[in-house]
Order: C-alpha cells, then sequence, then structure tokens
C-alpha cells in the first residue's frame, strides 16, 4: 500500500511530504530506541515511534525506511524537521498512541518484517 | 595535610569532531580559545562512545594552563547517556576497551556525520569507523561499575532531556545506581522535563549532586554553562570529594 493512501485512510498529518510520499510501503516497524530500528527495521517500513530527536531522521535515512509517523501528536524538533527535508524523508504524525495506530495499520495489511 | 582550596570552573561535557554530531570545526585550537574566552579552567572531553581526541587535546592544552579532563558519553543498552570521566591515561584506555568491546555496528557518514580523530594541531589523521552514535550493549549499571572498575567518575547525562537521558529512557533513577552525580542541561527550560518532574524521577533518600555542563558540539557553545567547584586542582580525584561533599571540597555553583 502506498504511504499516501494510508496517510488518507489513518488521517494521518502530513508533516513534511518531500521523499517519495508515493512510496510503496512494504512493512511496519514500532520503537522508540534507536539502536533497535537500527538492527531491525526494513527498507521500506514504516517506522511508528514517539521519538522526536534527529536521530530517528538519520536512522531512517540509514535503514532507507519508507516513513516516520510520530504518534501522539508529537512534533518534531526544528533539527528533525531539517534533517527530514535534507534527507528526503517523509515525516507524518497522528494523535493516536502507539498500540492503536499500529492495530489500524495491522488491519489495512501492513505487517512487521 | 591542609591543601589550599579555590574555585575552579568547569565545563566537564564537550563534543570534538570526534563525535559525529560533533561540528567539524571542534579541533583543539578553537575548543581551548573558546574554553579561554569564557574563563573556563577544566575542560572535560566527553565524545560519544570514544576517548580518541583526548590525547590530542590534552597536548594542545599544555601550554595554555587549562587542564583537560579525559573521558567519554557512553550510551547504555537502554540508550541512557552517562559521563565517564578519568585521571590516569590505563584507566581511560582500559574503559575504552570495555567499552569498544559491547558497541556494535558501523557509521554512516552520511546519515550521522563524520568521526574525525585529529592530532593536536587538528589535522585529520584517522576517520573512527565504528558506529559511536550506537548504544552499547551494556546496561546502565554495567556502564557505571564498569567507570568505577577504572576509577572514574559517572554521572548521568543531561537529566532533564527528554530525550537519551535516564529519566526519559527510564522513567526514574534507580535507587541502587551508584551515581556520582546528575547532569543538568543549558537549557532546562526548552523541550525538558519540569522540576516536579525531575523531583519525581530521583528516587530514594540518597540525594543526589547536580551539576551542569554546555554539552557543546559547536565552538560557541564550550563552556556556555560550567560548574563551580571548591577543590585543591582539577583532578576526577578532587571533583570525586567535591560531588561528595568531603574534606572541605563542594560543589559551589553552576552558571
Amino acid at each position: 500500500m502506498c504511504l499516501s493512501d494510508i496517510a488518507r485512510e489513518l488521517d494521518l498529518t502530513v508533516i513534511y511530504d518531500g521523499g517519495d510520499i508515493d512510496r510503496e510501503i512494504t512493512g511496519g516497524y514500532a520503537t522508540d530506541l534507536m539502536s533497535d530500528a537500527i538492527a531491525h527495521a526494513k527498507a521500506g517500513d514504516l517506522w511508528v515511534t514517539l521519538q522526536v530527536h534527529v536521530n530517528v531522521v538519520a536512522v531512517a535515512s540509514m535503514k532507507d525506511l519508507g516513513a516516520v509517523v510520530l504518534t501522539q501528536d508529537r512534533q518534531p524538533l526544528p533539527e528533525t524537521l531539517q534533517k527530514a527535508r535534507d534527507e528526503g524523508i517523509p515525516l507524518l504524525g497522528s494523535n493516536l498512541r502507539a498500540f492503536d495506530l499500529i492495530g489500524r495499520l495491522y488491519q489495512l495489511g501492513i505487517r512487521g518484517t | 595535610m591542609e591543601k589550599n582550596l579555590r574555585r575552579f570552573r568547569v565545563d566537564l561535557h564537550n563534543h570534538t569532531s570526534l563525535s559525529p554530531c560533533g561540528d567539524a570545526r571542534m579541533i583543539p585550537q578553537n575548543i581551548l580559545r573558546a574554553a579561554a574566552e569564557r574563563k573556563v579552567d577544566v575542560i572535560g572531553i566527553t565524545d560519544h562512545n570514544s576517548a580518541e581526541n583526548v590525547a590530542a587535546m590534552r597536548e594542545a592544552a599544555e601550554p595554555t594552563g587549562i587542564r583537560v579532563i579525559g573521558g567519554m558519553e557512553v550510551t547504555s543498552a537502554e540508550e541512557v547517556h552517562l559521563l565517564a570521566l578519568f585521571d590516569g591515561d590505563d584507566e581511560l584506555a582500559g574503559f575504552q576497551q570495555l567499552v569498544y568491546e559491547n558497541l556494535h555496528g558501523t557509521n554512516d557518514t552520511e546519515a550521522f556525520g563524520y568521526q574525525w580523530v585529529f592530532d593536536a594541531e587538528g589535522g585529520v589523521i584517522d576517520l573512527n569507523p565504528r558506529l559511536l552514535i550506537g548504544a552499547t550493549v551494556l546496561s546502565v549499571h554495567e556502564v557505571v561499575d564498569g567507570i568505577h572498575g577504572f576509577g572514574g567518575v559517572a554521572i548521568a547525562a543531561h537529566v532533564d532531556r527528554q530525550s537519551f537521558s535516564i529519566i526519559s529512557q527510564l522513567g526514574f533513577i534507580p535507587g541502587d545506581l551508584d551515581l556520582d552525580a546528575v547532569e543538568l542541561s543549558p537549557f532546562s527550560e526548552e523541550h525538558g522535563f519540569g522540576p516536579d518532574e525531575l523531583a519525581a524521577g530521583v528516587t530514594g533518600e540518597r540525594k543526589l549532586v547536580a551539576v551542569t555542563f554546555s554539552d557543546a558540539h559547536h565552538v560557541d557553545e564550550v563552556g556556555r554553562a560550567v560548574t563551580e567547584l571548591m577543590v585543591a586542582d582539577g583532578s576526577v580525584a578532587e571533583l570525586r570529594l567535591a560531588l561528595r561533599g568531603e574534606g572541605g571540597r563542594a560543589v559551589v555553583g553552576g552558571v
């Protein structure tokens, strides 16, 4: 399912639509530890996290992730947003907490890889 | 024997160009000039998980009168940042080995930045290939025990921050964690925990001493926050006494 369709289905806020907003999302990953994302997230994954610091985007770039979704209406720090622009990583937001958001992603057919 | 105690302005949390998030201009002459401008007596060199620029910094500092303390900012498995500070080169080297043995991964320069090892003149001599921004597989307890095992001082870094702080990662400071102090960041008001959240996060009857340092990643940040100690010299041994309030040594202020 492509990212823009997911965003529409789940009413996600598009914080930054650079990179490829129509990219095919091939899986999902959920963690708030950078080391965990580095170890296990896969290219094309949609990453669900509440972390808003700049390393989130750096890790997403390193792992070629499809997008980062920030939960609980959390806003990226200014340097995080800038890094997203520099690296072309789509940043989205949800007012839901991770558990509920992931449940809905699962219902859409997104699976862990 | 009574030693003469006097005020020392210390900034023990500084990054160099070795940290991937450290600005490339964080080389010895720039760091030392900035420290001198802010009248800092002792600077700690605490790159992420590595002390490879300490020797060069110390050599460059010799003619300046500024004392360099060697150490690093370790990332625990829980992604808590802890400052590790040592007096002796052997102790620092021993702790470095422990950290490197427990740190895996290779750096991605595009994603995280360059990790420059320099000489005393600030010339690049190497590019560190390790994932220094990564987490070790050592728990906070193992990190603190490791620091103490090599005779160092262990300080929980920027505990008021919402990321990579012991409070953000663990929810509270474990009562049995033998920290020497906690560090408050220079920007406590922004993006951080307020006083109530901090008070809730510090458990146990043990009172933890708070210190503040710059966490400098850019030259203009060096010395932006210092802690003032009443000590006999700028060593880690004296720092330890001050943190414990022993022998007349004390933490007398933070700016």
